[in-house]
Formats: structure tokens, C-alpha cells, sequence
């Protein structure tokens, strides 16, 4: 399978957050400002490509033991320490980076698109190279999908909303308009 | 005992872990392409909730606080594997459809939620309470949204035909659907709160009135 297709095909047509409902808590809490957008984004997509390679060797290791049931058990736990080894590691290398991804990292435990995609990804099928293609496309999509979204909403600050859409009415049915654009995506890449 | 109802009703109605709390909101959106799915996504939710909640409140005397985070994760964990694997074998059309996101009750917010902020702290018998009034209240959200959908996207309510094909709104039960749903019935619940605020607040003006004329 052509990596270039999945890696597209996560960003647009299967796009995680629009068009799959993985990561709609971060992305409904955290889009109120480009660059809180852009900083959520770096650090989802850096989780992610490492938690799916590394899900992606412990999978082969469970199957070859028989264990393939224990696998969303064991995957929580290897994302939860994941995040927290992350933190720590990027606190010692670089502390500029950690600083300017600082709260949101240990937010990303809890974001359901690691753990989806890690799950997507030995779901499918998936070798090595396609997994590692599948995690970058995925997480660029939610970055692409969290940035459009803090865009507009920072315009939205400005538009006066009838009061029974302010706050979570208004924004998801703001969503569900950029929701309505991807969906002009669907059937261009076929998998 | 008053007590205790309101324990059950807090989460059904006041506190909605969906339209007050918005909790939970991946599952709600996916999964709500039809009444019946939304109803097998909730009692799936209920069923872990009840047994985490149970579980976590036995337990809260004996877990450290420092590593309470992720045992509460192992034990829901543990559960969601159970309920996974139980309708695997016994609602197997229901598991495909539902699909990813059975493995994904793990990340529900509401879960941890309660087993953090409720279940250890409180008794075994006032967490099932709890755990019923939540886990209901999500899944009464889950049901409503699914009908909505099911019934103005594909002219069906759980299954039965009401108008089939004559008038259907296609786009409901695709992704966008499901925002421009929630996001409405989000709103008129609002609007519902906030006339019943108004209607108080005139209430109170008159009573002060009356109260000053008198």
C-alpha cells in the first residue's frame, strides 16, 4: 500500500478529529487562541508517531504470546508513562520546548486519538512504515483541523451570537459547518 | 432519602455529564448514527461505570494518592476489556458497528471523572447511585441525539420505519450531522435555562414589589 495515499488520506479524508471524533475534548478545549492551537498540535503529533511505533513493536511482542486481549490495557499504560517520560526528557534536552508545550503535554494522556490510533493501526493491519506514515498524517490532521478551528473562533470572539449558542452550542455547530467542508474530501482517496 | 434522589437525579438532569458537563463528547458524536447505537454505547458506558465505581470506592482507603491516577486507569481498563470481549461474543453486529470506540471507553473523561472526583470519596452504595444517575444521564443523551439523527437522517426510529426514504436530510447521519445536532440541542437547552432564569427573576421582582407596596 502506497504510504503517501494513507499518510493524505489521514490528513483530509479520514481526518481524526472532523470526520473520525478522535481528540474532540482537546479540540473543542483548547482552540480559543492560534497559539495555544499550534503548540497542542506539535506536541499531539510528536506523541503520537512515538506512541504508535512503540505500540506497534509491544503488539507483535503480545500476539506472539497469545495475550492479543490485553492489548488496550497494556497500550493505555505504554501511552500514560509515554507522556510521562516525554515530559521529563524534554524538561532535561530542551526546556524551550518544554516550556512552550509545557500543560498541554500531560493533557494528551487522556486525548482519545493516541489510543484510536494506536488501535487503528494494528486494526489495519498496518507494517512499521505505514504505521509511522499513518501517525504523521493523523496528527497533522488534528493539528490542520485544531489550528483551521482556533481561526475562526478567534474571529467568532468578535460576532455577536443569539445567547442560547453562546459557549458550547456555537461552538460545536461551527464544527459541524468545517465538519461539512472535509466531508467534500470523502471518496477522493480511495484505501 | 431525599438525599439519596438526588444523588441518582444530579447526574440525569442537573449536572448531564453531555449537555452541562460535555464530557464524554467523542463517543456521543461517533457513535450516535441511530438510536439503537446510542443505546448500546450507553449501557456499555453504564455497565463500566457501575463496576469502576464500585471497585474504586472499595479500594479508596487502601490506594496511595500518588499513584491513585493510574490504578484507576488499570481497574477501568480491566472492565472495558471485559465489556469488549463480552460483546464480541454475544452482540456481535452491535461490536462492529460501535467498533473503535468500545476499546476507547478507557479515555472517557466521565469514567475517570467519577472515580476521581466521586468514587473515592464516597460509600459503595452512594457510588452505584452515582454511577446509575451518570451513567443514565449519558446515556438518556446518547438515545435523544441517536433519535434525532436516526429520525431526521435515514426516516427510521430504532429500526422501525417512520417515513423511510420520502424525506430524508442525508447529512445527519454523517460526521457534520452530529455537531450541528448536539450543538442544537445544546442551545435549546440553554434557551431553556435561561427563560426559566428570566421567569424567576421576574417572579422575585414582583414579589419584591408587592413586598414594598404591602
Amino acid at each position: 500500500m502506497n504510504v503517501f495515499l494513507i499518510f493524505m488520506s489521514a490528513i483530509l479524508v479520514n481526518n481524526f478529529v472532523l470526520q473520525r471524533f478522535l481528540g474532540i475534548c482537546p479540540f473543542l478545549g483548547v482552540s480559543k487562541k492560534i497559539d495555544t492551537a499550534v503548540g497542542m498540535s506539535l506536541a499531539v503529533i510528536f506523541v503520537m508517531v512515538l506512541a504508535s511505533v512503540i505500540t506497534w513493536l509491544l503488539n507483535g511482542l503480545l500476539v506472539i504470546m497469545g495475550l492479543g486481549f490485553l492489548k488496550t490495557i497494556v497500550f493505555i499504560l505504554v501511552i500514560a508513562s509515554l507522556v510521562q517520560f516525554v515530559e521529563i526528557f524534554l524538561k532535561k534536552v530542551s526546556p524551550g520546548l518544554y516550556e512552550a508545550l509545557g500543560i498541554f503535554l500531560p493533557l494528551i494522556t487522556t486525548n482519545c486519538a493516541i489510543l484510536g490510533l494506536a488501535l487503528l493501526n494494528i486494526q489495519n493491519n498496518y507494517g512499521l512504515l505505514e504505521t509511522i506514515f499513518n501517525a504523521l498524517g493523523a496528527g497533522f490532521g488534528f493539528g490542520l483541523a485544531l489550528i483551521l478551528f482556533a481561526g475562526i473562533r478567534e474571529q467568532m470572539e468578535f460576532a455577536d451570537i443569539p445567547k442560547p449558542f453562546k459557549g458550547l452550542a456555537g461552538t460545536l455547530i461551527t464544527a459541524g459547518i468545517l465538519s461539512m467542508a472535509f466531508v467534500g474530501f470523502s471518496g477522493m482517496i480511495k484505501l | 432519602m431525599a438525599k439519596k434522589q438526588s444523588e441518582l437525579t444530579n447526574g440525569m438532569f442537573s449536572n448531564n455529564p453531555i449537555f452541562v458537563q460535555a464530557l464524554g463528547m467523542c463517543p456521543t458524536l461517533a457513535t450516535t448514527t441511530s438510536a439503537t447505537n446510542g443505546l448500546g454505547m450507553g449501557m456499555a458506558t453504564l455497565a463500566v461505570l457501575i463496576m469502576s465505581n464500585i471497585v474504586i470506592s472499595l479500594i479508596r482507603k487502601l490506594v496511595p494518592s500518588k499513584i491513585r491516577i493510574p490504578v484507576y486507569i488499570i481497574i477501568i481498563a480491566g472492565f472495558v476489556t471485559m465489556i469488549d470481549l463480552l460483546m464480541h461474543g454475544f452482540l456481535y453486529d452491535l461490536w462492529k458497528t460501535l467498533g473503535l470506540f468500545i476499546p476507547l471507553i478507557v479515555v472517557n473523561c466521565l469514567i475517570l471523572g467519577r472515580a476521581e472526583a466521586y468514587a473515592s470519596q464516597n460509600s459503595v452504595f452512594k457510588s452505584i447511585l452515582d454511577a446509575l444517575g451518570m451513567g443514565l444521564g449519558f446515556a438518556g443523551g446518547l438515545i435523544l441525539l441517536g433519535s434525532v439523527r436516526e429520525i431526521l437522517g435515514a426516516g427510521t426510529w430504532f429500526g422501525l420505519t417512520l417515513w423511510g426514504d420520502a424525506f430524508n436530510v442525508f447529512i445527519m447521519i454523517l460526521p457534520p450531522g452530529a455537531f450541528i445536532t448536539l450543538g442544537l440541542l445544546a442551545a435549546m437547552f440553554n434557551w431553556m435555562g435561561i427563560s426559566r432564569e428570566e421567569k424567576k427573576k421576574k417572579k422575585a421582582k414582583a414579589a419584591k414589589k408587592a413586598g414594598e407596596t404591602a
